[in-house]
């Protein structure tokens, strides 16, 4: 199944491969693996893929894909070889990971507050102040445990043995959660001598630990145990599986804003009994569509009144709104200066160089090497609206070139990254294939870290692109304990 | 248990039942167009299904002819027809996505796995022998379901709704095919005699499957009025209105004890059960056989809307 | 000067299910007033809920159960003033001032408005806040058939009418398009009768040593001691005084009476709108 001499010749470019040295021998966290992957044939991993693929399906995970009218519910491919993090790796990005929510979490408190950071210069007003995501009806609010953003994403890519990048931080509402532990409950079903052959830190906890912190966060005015519920847009959103898990792994009601309302004070959901008081909500609905009576009028999905319930301290919204200015991508250049100014220390892990089109040097700068740079809209996600130079062709640079021209700001750029690769099941075998990582990080009475993540892969030989809506896949994410 | 919980539940398992139920009525119908002609010829046959089947009228709209096939494709795959089976099944799976997290795995991937496998059929390429084996497969499935349910589902306000879903829907199906059919069951129908009877009488057991429980339970030949009694009155047939009542009176029971609510709903549930458990098939025949089917579809409706009442379904 | 205020605003709806809404109808203490008494009664809703937003805003929510037919808000009390030539200086709410700097849906310039804006640049803070109230008053007319809540600054300077929603909108949109935090100010004014109104909105602006500026451009002055603050917000929709909503029903129907009267006098004003 696995040939040395093609998987090392399989990279489309130079990178760091995670499972192999450059002589062909294997790094250490991967010997196990790569001794089981040299003992499989084709056919017996194709049907473990069968297998595999046939549990997602039953099991409806899926997510829809935006603008495809048919079929618009698909499977993420899932690939069943793991990637392998050492336990001193891990113990890195643990500190690095929470080290930068600790630090993003006090910028959302001082944004939204007195603005230290405006005021001592390290930041443009215009910047926090200006920026669509910075949301005015937060200012001076305090939500429980001063925390802002209770469940991140930290979206990092690894280009050499020690080299770990921050590629986005995620603080609104990550999705994808519930591929890491489902991804792991289909690895242990499908292969248990390979996890009897290793020591993987567990996450099957994460929806416990989620449930812990929710409620550790709960309205000051609460007594007993807070009530907490999930809210959905629905059936038809794309992370809709993930709702639906979360709240029954939890054991906690998944609400839609229509099964919600807001009276005497408080927020009630609608049951078979009457009514029942909720008291933390999980909300995955963005910021706009919360409260019509608030924010978008027209939105359907929210609560009218939501928003002055939960200034009035009355329930926990779990984001708070206006989380999306920690993660913007405009802001993203100024991390390492926000980890200094609130942590007093170095950064951990570092920032991806980023150029800012909105400044004329770098713009000039982003306009003269299109081709080797990967080209980003501030406001843009799920690898939409984006260019990556060296794959381009002329006429998308001269494209993208116009639409920089003509709005700057909204587009920032970075060189593009050697992504590390790791082993995947290919058609012609085991190839190496690029990947990225998302661990997820809880924020409540404590920090938690999972010891994972979730793994995109780039399906196809050379892709960079990871993102599910673009062909990437994901895998499941070992953590060796030591 | 939220509102819509409750009711999505009732919808999934209204649902699936209903799919079912449309199998069975258009086997019956894909059936009798095979053997020779009756009165009024095939058309007459199809006409008497749609109408079983509740859907004369929206057939009728579409201004399409009647023939076998597009009767057919009509209550099998018709995607703007909401009691077509595709749109029966797709209705219960979405249903059950709504309220993923009150469904057990079990119940979940024999509703998804069905959904999945209905939606990638192209009906073009179902020919006469195949359709015949699409429907015993919609039966199967949901029999797989509803076995799923039985076997994994806790028994709390969930399981009630699911149960009260079923049946009511069932009885439903059941009094409307004889209200359509409600003639040949009369008693002076039985005088008149003759091979055409014994067509009709058999067409209305295969629609409700009960043939060969009516043999095995009356060993006799097919009579109006011990059929008119099987599926009505009988405690002993499961599609029969009496045996649908008796699930759904303690059902709506249970649901009042765990909730201390069913305010509306357990009065007109348990007043049109204990009504079945009394009925006489001739008090029934004198007030008049249409009539009395008609009323028992009203009252059966009243205790799903009270339901829908009590428990905050809207 | 001591001034009365009655502001009553009633819903009829017809089949509503359910209603709430978010009332910001308490005013402010400051230098250029003082509430010595004032309470906000709601009939037909439940208890209100409080709280104070990101502009300082007094908050209720209160919330009705269906069916619900005619809700009564009634705010009423008295308040002193003082004239301050519009000062009112830093009011030490949660709002950092450059937030004020955004342009809304509302406020949204076009080229016409830049251009005006630009024509009102002054030496000085205060000399540009003057120039562009003047020119306002000058160049958009009073005109109540003309805009609706909804019209935009764009669309009313195009116009060149509106009301006093417009007039603040469309300098608010010059002030900002200057570099000055500007805000929307929603109150009440004593007026000698005639065509000018009780319940009335104007801007407010910053200047760096004085703090908030008010500037009536409706009016082409700055408020006197017959102007009374009562919410502000970066826009009309964010300063509403009621902003409601409500699910189901055929149809609704708000009416506003302000009655406004300088204490211990007969002069007396109200207004109606429908």
């Amino acid at each position: 199944m696995l040939k040395k001499q093609a998987y090392s010749t399989g990279n489309a470019t130079v990178c760091f491969d995670e499972m192999l040295n450059e002589d062909h021998t294997p790094r250490a966290p991967y010997r196990t693996l790569f001794d089981w992957l040299l003992r499989q044939t084709p056919s017996g991993i194709r049907a473990k893929q069968a297998e595999a693929d046939a549990i997602f399906r039953r099991l409806g995970i899926t997510f829809a894909v935006y603008g495809s009218a048919e079929s618009n519910e698909r499977l993420i491919p899932f690939d069943l070889i793991p990637r392998v993090i050492a336990a001193a790796e891990w113990r890195f990005l643990e500190r690095g990971i929470e080290q930068r929510v600790r630090a993003l979490n006090a910028f959302l408190h001082d944004i939204y507050h007195r603005q230290e950071i405006v005021r001592a210069g390290r930041i443009p007003s215009d910047l926090v102040n200006g920026n669509d995501a910075f949301l005015p009806q937060m200012m001076g609010f305090d939500p429980p445990r001063g925390v802002y953003s209770h469940i991140i994403g930290t979206d990092i890519v690894r280009t050499s043995e020690d080299g770990f990048f921050v590629l986005e931080d995620n603080l609104r509402t990550p999705s994808g959660v519930s591929y890491m532990l489902e991804n792991r409950e289909t690895m242990m079903h499908l292969f248990p001598e390979m996890f009897a052959a290793h020591r993987v830190a567990p996450v099957e906890r994460y929806p416990e630990l989620l449930r812990q912190t929710l409620q550790s966060v709960a309205p000051a005015g609460c007594d007993g145990d807070p009530t907490v519920a999930v809210l959905t847009p629905g059936i038809y959103n794309s992370a809709y599986f993930e709702h639906a898990f979360l709240a029954d792994q939890m054991g906690v009601e998944l609400v839609q804003g229509a099964d919600l309302e807001v009276a005497d004070g408080a927020l009630w959901m609608r049951t078979i009994r009457g009514r029942a008081r909720v008291d933390v909500l999980y909300r995955r609905i963005d910021d706009a569509f919360i409260d019509p009576l608030n924010f978008r009028p027209d939105s359907m999905l929210g609560v009218p009144g939501l928003f002055d319930l939960y200034r009035a301290g009355r329930v926990t919204l779990a984001n708070a709104p206006g989380t999306g200015i920690a993660d913007d991508k405009a802001v993203y250049a100024y991390v390492p200066d926000i980890v200094e100014f609130y942590t007093g220390e170095k950064p951990i892990l570092k920032n991806v160089a980023t150029f800012r089109c909105s400044n004329p040097e770098e713009r000039a700068h982003v306009l003269t090497h299109l081709e080797e740079l990967v080209v980003k809209e501030v406001h843009g996600s799920g690898g939409y609206g984006m260019l990556i130079g060296p794959r381009s062709t002329r006429q998308q640079r001269i494209d993208f070139a116009a639409r920089i021209r003509a709005n700057p700001s909204n587009y920032i750029a970075q060189p593009t990254l050697a992504l590390s690769t790791c082993p995947a099941f290919a058609a012609g075998g085991v190839g190496p294939r690029h990947v990225d990582l998302r661990p997820f990080v809880l924020v409540g009475d404590r920090v938690r870290v999972v010891p994972g993540g979730l793994t995109r892969v780039a399906l196809k030989r050379g892709s960079l692109v990871v993102n599910s809506s673009q062909g990437g896949g994901t895998k499941d994410t070992w953590v060796l304990e030591d | 248990m939220l509102g819509r919980t409750a009711s999505s539940l009732f919808w999934m398992t209204r649902y699936m039942e209903r799919a079912e139920n449309i199998a069975r009525l258009t086997q019956v119908g894909h059936r009798i167009s095979m053997t020779p002609d009756s009165t009024g010829g095939y058309r007459e046959d199809w006409k008497s299904t749609l109408a079983s089947a509740g859907c004369l009228d929206a057939f009728a709209a579409r201004g399409t002819t009647l023939s076998a096939a597009e009767a057919q494709r009509f209550l099998v795959f018709d995607r703007d027809h909401p009691s077509s089976i595709r749109a029966c099944l797709e209705a219960a799976r979405n249903n059950g996505r709504s309220v993923r997290t009150a469904l057990t795995r079990e119940m979940w991937e024999a509703l998804n796995s069905t959904w999945i496998a209905f939606a990638a059929i192209d009906p073009a390429g179902v020919g006469p022998g195949a359709m015949a084996e699409l429907l015993d497969w919609v039966r199967q499935r949901s029999g797989q379901f509803r076995g799923a349910m039985l076997g994994s589902l806790l028994r709390d306000e969930g399981f009630h709704f699911c149960q009260l879903g079923t049946f009511i829907e069932r009885a439903d199906n059941t009094a409307r095919i004889l209200e359509v059919k409600y003639n040949v069951l009369l008693p002076a129908y039985e005088a008149m005699g003759g091979e055409r009877d014994l067509h009709q009488w058999d067409t209305i057991l295969r629609s409700l499957s009960a043939v060969s429980a009516y043999r095995y339970f009356y060993r006799d030949r097919i009579r109006p009025r011990t059929l008119a009694e099987f599926l009505m009155l009988r405690p002993e047939m499961p599609r029969s209105l009496r045996f649908c009542c008796d699930f759904i009176a303690p059902s709506l029971a249970s649901l009042a004890t765990m909730t201390g609510g069913g305010t509306q709903s357990l009065p007109v549930g348990e007043a049109l059960a204990s009504d079945m458990r009394v009925a006489d098939l001739d008090d029934i025949l004198r007030g008049g056989l249409r009539e009395y089917l008609g009323e028992f579809l009203n009252r059966n409706a009243a205790v799903a809307q009270a339901t829908a009442a009590d428990y905050h379904f809207d | 000067m001591r001034i009365a205020i009655t502001h009553t605003t009633t819903y009829r709806s017809t089949g509503a299910s359910r209603a709430i809404q978010a009332l910001r109808l308490t005013p402010p203490a400051g230098p250029s007033q003082a509430v010595l008494s004032w309470q906000v009664r709601t009939q037909g809703a439940g208890a209100p809920l409080r709280y104070t937003d990101a502009f300082g805003n007094a908050v209720e929510l209160v919330a009705s159960q269906g069916p619900v037919t005619d809700v009564e808000i009634v705010a009423e009390g008295v308040v002193e003033t003082t004239e301050t030539a519009g000062v009112v200086g830093h009011t030490g709410e949660a709002m950092a001032p450059a937030v004020c700097l955004r342009q809304t849906r509302l406020t949204e310039p076009d080229d016409a408005i830049r251009t005006f804006a630009e024509s009102c640049r002054r030496h000085g803070i205060l000399a540009s806040l003057h120039a562009i109230l003047d020119g306002l008053h000058e160049q958009v007319a009073y005109d109540t058939t003309a805009t609706t809540s909804e019209t935009t600054a764009a669309a009313a300077f195009a116009a060149r009418r509106g009301v006093c929603q417009d007039h603040a909108h469309i300098f608010i949109a010059a002030a900002r398009t200057l570099g000055i935090p500007a805000r929307y100010v929603t109150g009440y004014m004593l007026t000698d009768g005639g065509e000018s109104v009780a319940h009335h909105a104007w801007a407010e602006a910053l200047a760096p040593d004085l703090g908030w500026i008010g500037f009536d451009p409706a009016n082409g002055q700055c408020p006197t001691d017959r102007y009374i603050r009562l919410a502000i917000g970066l826009d009309a929709i964010e300063a509403a005084p009621v902003r409601g909503m409500r699910l189901g029903g055929a149809s609704e129907q708000m009416e506003v009476v302000v009655s406004v009267a300088q204490q211990g006098q007969s002069q007396s004003q109200s207004q109606k709108q429908q």
